[in-house]
């Protein structure tokens, strides 16, 4: 079985801020712009780096919102910076008119996703984000798994010409893909070969779904991890081939389970090869206080939840 | 034909449009469009520099932005007589499969639109956006937006408002339809906002009154005087007085006609009114 090393845990948070720090020297038309969240963000750099190209607009997110749609008229790309609750759930209707449905080329880089932001709780936890947004037309939904690959899509997304919403979160977690590779946006990233379960993980859940794999394989269970990073477009075709060879699968995110990947996941499923499926997300629930790790826990969102989980879809198959 | 009468008969026209539009389809906003018609003439015939050839980014050119879209009767039938569409295209508007959308759209590629807008409050914003857009392109060209006077009431506008002054956007001229009238009444009935120059001064806006608003003469002057407050540190907000259902009497002095079309009677009252200029499209 593959395995992976973590060389270090990093947040993914920095990694959007690297990103954003090598696109402000290498794309000029990339501007950026915060809802009083610089430091949250990790936008320092490329702020000191280029002011001119960088707008601090307050505690105003619609705002902020309406200026980077407005500010691509005229070839710039805007990367707009507040929590991910800020940034969808408050900001929607700014986003569908203005963003979404006025095609406009704008990068919505929402930090603090899910409930491992942690301590400040449920007002700024938010579990229905990817429900939201890849409802809208034309959005693109990418949620990262660790630094390197939240760096990687933050350059890739400049690249695609679009609105995107790029969701990262707060807590330093195990940094395992590869340096500077070639993030490609809608491509799922197959981690581990299996033929028993596939888990098809997202964000925070795709480390978890590497330790789960290895518990299994240690009770004779071999699970094939796929590194979902694109939600929409969704690529249909390398969970279609797992669950081919598998005939079940597990899907894993930090997210409430109505809305999220793992609705995304059943409809592939039901209108090819209806296999079992079962969910390691949020029961529709909001958050609460609490660290990031005793959060995963409680909320059933680790490891642990993940092996029980493939144990339980194993059996129905 | 002096340049003022010349103006008056495509405004005219323009009125016609509007009524016939809306008439055809039996819905749509004729009240506001029809306040409006003077202000949209003078803008593109005069006012703005712009090319004749629509490109999204309106790169060395004037802009508009349209913040209440719901008055896109008056919007497409000046954009169409600006040389921007086919003027035949007007008998689409609210049908299926038209450019000319309920309320305006990038979506389906009309030309001289550059944002959606009907979902109130959000064009100040835009508009603030490719005022930012134009400085960071060195280009010295102004953006124009337009917003209802209830539309106010919607609070992502002062947040923009807040920021147009705080940022020093000094290439916008924002002018609010100042035409005291919503869907349900009179502003001062669903929701009083007391002195709105008031408000735009305390912001650190320059504000400039347009009182008759529905007087081409006037509004070329007053936006001339608007255009040269711009590149003074300070956005530059216009207030522009005008008379909802401008033009026909009986739409006149009152909201009822803000959402509502008229029958085959009123048309034909509405466009005795209106005598024919340009010609129908």
């Amino acid at each position: 079985m593959k395995t992976y090393e973590n060389t270090g845990n990093k947040d993914t948070r920095s990694g959007f801020g690297a990103g954003l720090t090598e696109l402000g020297k290498t794309n000029e038309n990339v501007v950026a712009l915060c809802a009083d969240l610089i430091g949250s963000l990790k936008m320092d750099e490329f702020k000191a780096n280029h002011p001119e190209r960088f707008f601090q607009v307050g505690i105003a997110e619609a705002n902020m919102i309406g200026i980077a749609a407005g500010i691509t008229i005229g070839g710039k790309i805007p990367f707009t910076g507040t929590f991910a609750n800020f940034s969808t759930g408050r900001v929607y209707d700014q986003i569908r008119q203005s963003v979404a449905y006025s095609g406009k080329n704008v990068k919505i880089c929402a930090s603090h996703a899910g409930i491992t932001l942690g301590e400040d709780g449920a007002t700024h936890q938010i579990l229905e984000d990817i429900g939201l947004m890849k409802m809208l037309p034309g959005m693109t939904v990418i949620n990262t798994c660790d630094y390197n690959q939240t760096k990687a899509a933050t350059l890739a997304i400049a690249e695609h010409n679009g609105p995107v919403y790029l969701r990262f979160g707060r807590p330093k977690v195990a940094n395992f893909t590869p340096v500077d590779h070639n993030f490609q946006i809608g491509k799922a990233v197959q981690l581990t070969e299996g033929t028993d379960v596939t888990i098809v993980a997202t964000g925070h859940l795709v480390w978890e779904a590497l330790e789960a794999s290895k518990t299994l394989n240690e009770q004779g269970i071999s699970a094939e991890v796929i590194n979902i990073h694109t939600i929409k477009p969704l690529d249909d075709e390398a969970i279609l081939k797992s669950v081919g060879k598998t005939g079940c699968v597990i899907t894993a995110e930090e997210h409430n389970y109505l809305g999220g990947l793992g609705e995304s996941v059943s409809r592939v499923l039901v209108k090819n090869n209806p296999v079992p499926q079962e969910f390691v997300a949020t029961n529709d629930t909001f958050g609460e206080s609490g660290t990031p790790a005793q959060l995963m826990d409680k909320y059933g969102l680790n490891a642990k939840a993940i092996v029980e989980a493939s144990k339980k879809v194993i059996s129905r198959k | 034909m002096s340049n003022t009468i010349k103006l008056q008969d495509l405004t005219t026209q323009v009125r016609r449009d509007i009524l016939r539009m809306v008439h055809k389809v039996n819905s749509g906003h004729p009240g506001g469009s029809l306040g409006c018609a003077e202000f949209f003439v003078a803008l593109y015939q005069e006012i703005m520099k712009r090319k004749d050839h629509f490109s999204m980014d309106g790169i060395g050119e004037d802009l508009f932005f349209l913040s209440n879209g719901h008055i896109s009767p008056v919007y497409y039938s000046v954009l169409a007589r600006s040389g921007y569409f086919p003027v035949d295209e007007l008998n689409t508007f609210r049908l299926i499969d038209s450019r000319l959308q309920g309320h305006p759209t990038t979506h389906e590629g009309l030309p001289g639109i550059r944002i959606a807008s009907g979902s109130l409050g959000q064009g100040m914003s835009v508009a603030i956006g490719a005022a930012e857009a134009k400085k960071l392109n060195g280009d010295a060209h102004l953006i124009y937006s337009l917003h209802g006077d209830g539309e106010l009431q919607e609070g992502q506008n002062w947040e923009a408002i807040m920021y147009a002054s705080a940022k020093k956007v000094d290439n916008l001229i924002s002018t609010i339809d100042l035409n005291g009238k919503q869907i349900d009444g009179a502003t001062d009935d669903v929701l009083p906002m007391g002195s709105i120059k008031a408000k735009f001064e305390a912001f650190g806006w320059i504000v400039i009154t347009i009182k008759e608003g529905n007087n081409i003469d006037a509004i070329l002057k007053g936006m001339t005087e608007a255009k040269s407050q711009t590149g003074k540190g300070q956005p530059v907000c216009v207030l522009l007085e005008t008379e909802m259902g401008n033009g026909v009497d009986f739409m006149m002095h009152t909201h009822a006609w803000h959402g509502k079309a008229p029958n085959d009677e009123q048309l034909e009252i509405a466009l005795s009114q209106n005598a024919e200029t340009l010609g129908d499209y």
